[in-house]
């Protein structure tokens, strides 16, 4: 892959100036590709597990133990109420230090790695603004709906999976869009605590080599490129679960 | 065998200039400042107050320091008083331009676009380079840092030489005071940076039951320097032979002993190179 670009972006830094070093030189290149790896890796991982929070979450929010609801709604305050970098540097560097770790002989080799912070803090984050949007979806729900459902002899949790979810899911889509799209982009702070994800990466390249004009618009399109993959994809989901007459 | 550089030659040169004060050829590169100094009865240096053992404020508030002593050094050997300045990195060599001081010796490493705004004076006086902050015990060698996480600074050269030479694995964040925190805390095996900013740190007490146990690498010369259209006059003649002298009295390794500094290799290399051998006159 190298081989075939890096002719043309030498001779492009020869003639140009422009100095696009992560396309002609090997090791900088290595570099870039595991910055795509981890990145898009922090990013699938997040959004997986922020959705899984926010479907878990909207449900436990609708619980009808006491106990249940006001922990959701200190986990969404708690959540929502801080800035995810702050949030990021508050797990790893105290939390962290709090988890068990392994004494490897001058350093620790910790349970939960500077990656797992990222993911857990992350889609923590975006979890609390997608519990949120879930519960906009199923409060859309007709009441009707939900006391067919339970006529009918659905528990809680069925009427849930069966009935109140996949409609609601409907609803929230496009806000979901949204917060995903934000998540996203929010994976770059992951840097604070040095994961080595695109911004991390980019960012010791051009002080490495005096080019950050130009590791800059790779940065930009990188994500611009990232987002709208992520919208074309949630709006070819949107259309398939339309569901002709309902919303 | 102890060579004779052409640096005899420019020390000769300084002695000579000072002889030769007033000429028009001096007073065409600009030797107002040193005028100054002489007549005022007082010379003014810039040196850093927070830059243990190099600059930096003993408990009673007074600035102390090995470049400190090297100010003394200046003012009483030009027999005048000294006052000394605080500058810092980010504004030294405004300090020098304006005026407001007259020599700087601020632990400035020596670079070409530096050279552009204030006058370095040949020779350098200290280098530094790369080293780790680690552990007692944990790293002897530089190959022992092969796989292992290593935290550095965003954005520093040191990261790219640890990893690329050495196989370290750098973990670089934001701002030192993470970087080292994460150390402290055991994320990571060692923390790379400039020596002399570790020794800084060594020396503050806050970092007990740590080290600095690798020799630095990639020399990162210091210069100390005076404005910049005195650096030809008589001002900067007198400073390359105060260097001169400095290396070749080993004076500046008297001083690195004297505040604790880990021996430089440079500083007993400049020493070999400028002692005359005085063979010819026995």
């Amino acid at each position: 892959m190298l081989d075939l670009i890096s002719d043309y972006f030498r001779a492009l830094y020869e003639n140009t100036g422009w100095n696009f070093v992560i396309f002609y030189e090997q090791y900088e290149w290595d570099r870039f590709v595991e910055a795509i790896r981890v990145s898009l890796e922090l990013i699938v991982s997040s959004l997986i597990f922020s959705l899984i929070v926010g479907v878990v979450g909207a449900w436990a929010q609708g619980s009808p133990v006491r106990a249940v609801r006001a922990f959701m709604a200190g986990y969404i305050q708690f959540f929502r109420n801080t800035p995810p970098y702050v949030q990021l540097l508050f797990f790893f560097f105290v939390l962290g230090n709090l988890t068990p770790q392994t004494d490897m002989g001058g350093y620790y080799e910790p349970m939960i790695s500077n990656f797992g912070w990222a993911v857990i803090s992350l889609s923590f984050f975006a979890g609390a603004f997608n519990v949120e949007i879930f519960r906009a979806g199923i409060e859309a729900v007709p009441t009707a709906t939900r006391e067919a459902a339970e006529s009918l002899g659905y528990t809680r949790l069925q009427s849930y999976i069966h009935i109140v979810l996949p409609l609601a899911f409907r609803i929230s889509l496009p806000a979901l869009n949204n917060n995903l799209v934000n998540l996203l982009k929010t994976t770059t702070q992951a840097y604070a605590i040095a994961v080595p994800e695109m911004l991390y990466t980019l960012n010791q390249v051009w002080s490495d080599n005096v080019n950050v004009e130009e590791m800059m618009i790779v940065l930009f399109i990188y994500y611009v490129g990232l987002v709208a993959i992520l919208v074309y994809g949630m709006h070819r989901w949107e259309m398939r679960m339309r569901v002709p007459g309902y919303g | 065998m102890r060579i004779l550089t052409s640096f005899g030659a420019v020390a000769a040169a300084a002695t000579l200039a000072i002889g030769v004060a007033g000429s028009a050829h001096a007073a065409a590169k600009g030797n107002a400042r040193f005028q100054q100094v002489l007549e005022r009865g007082k010379v003014v240096v810039g040196v850093k107050a927070d830059y243990k053992p190099w600059g930096f404020r003993d408990p009673s508030g007074a600035l102390v320091g090995m470049e400190v002593d090297m100010a003394k050094d200046v003012a009483s050997t030009l027999g005048v008083e000294l006052e000394l300045v605080p500058v810092q990195s980010s504004n030294r060599m405004q300090f020098l331009q304006q005026g407001k001081i007259d020599l700087m010796i601020a632990t400035m490493s020596d670079r070409s676009d530096r050279r552009k705004v204030v006058g370095i004076v040949d020779p350098n006086y200290y280098t530094s380079g790369t080293n780790v902050l680690a552990r007692k015990g944990a790293v002897k060698k530089w190959s022992d840092l092969k796989g292992k996480p290593v935290c550095g600074k965003q954005g520093a050269f040191y990261n790219k030489i640890v990893s690329k030479r050495y196989g370290a694995k750098v973990i670089a964040f934001v701002g030192n005071a993470e970087a080292k925190q994460a150390l402290r805390s055991g994320k990571c095996i060692a923390w790379v940076y400039d020596d002399s900013s570790i020794m800084s740190d060594l020396s503050s007490g806050q970092w007990d039951g740590f080290e600095m146990p690798l020799a630095s690498e990639d020399d990162n010369p210091w210069g100390l320097a005076v404005p910049k259209d005195e650096l030809n006059g008589i001002w900067g003649r007198f400073m390359s032979g105060m260097t001169y002298w400095w290396h070749a009295s080993g004076r500046l390794m008297d001083l690195e002993k004297k505040w604790g500094i880990q021996p430089t290799a440079y500083l007993r290399h400049m020493h070999e190179k400028f002692s005359y051998e005085h063979g010819h006159l026995k």
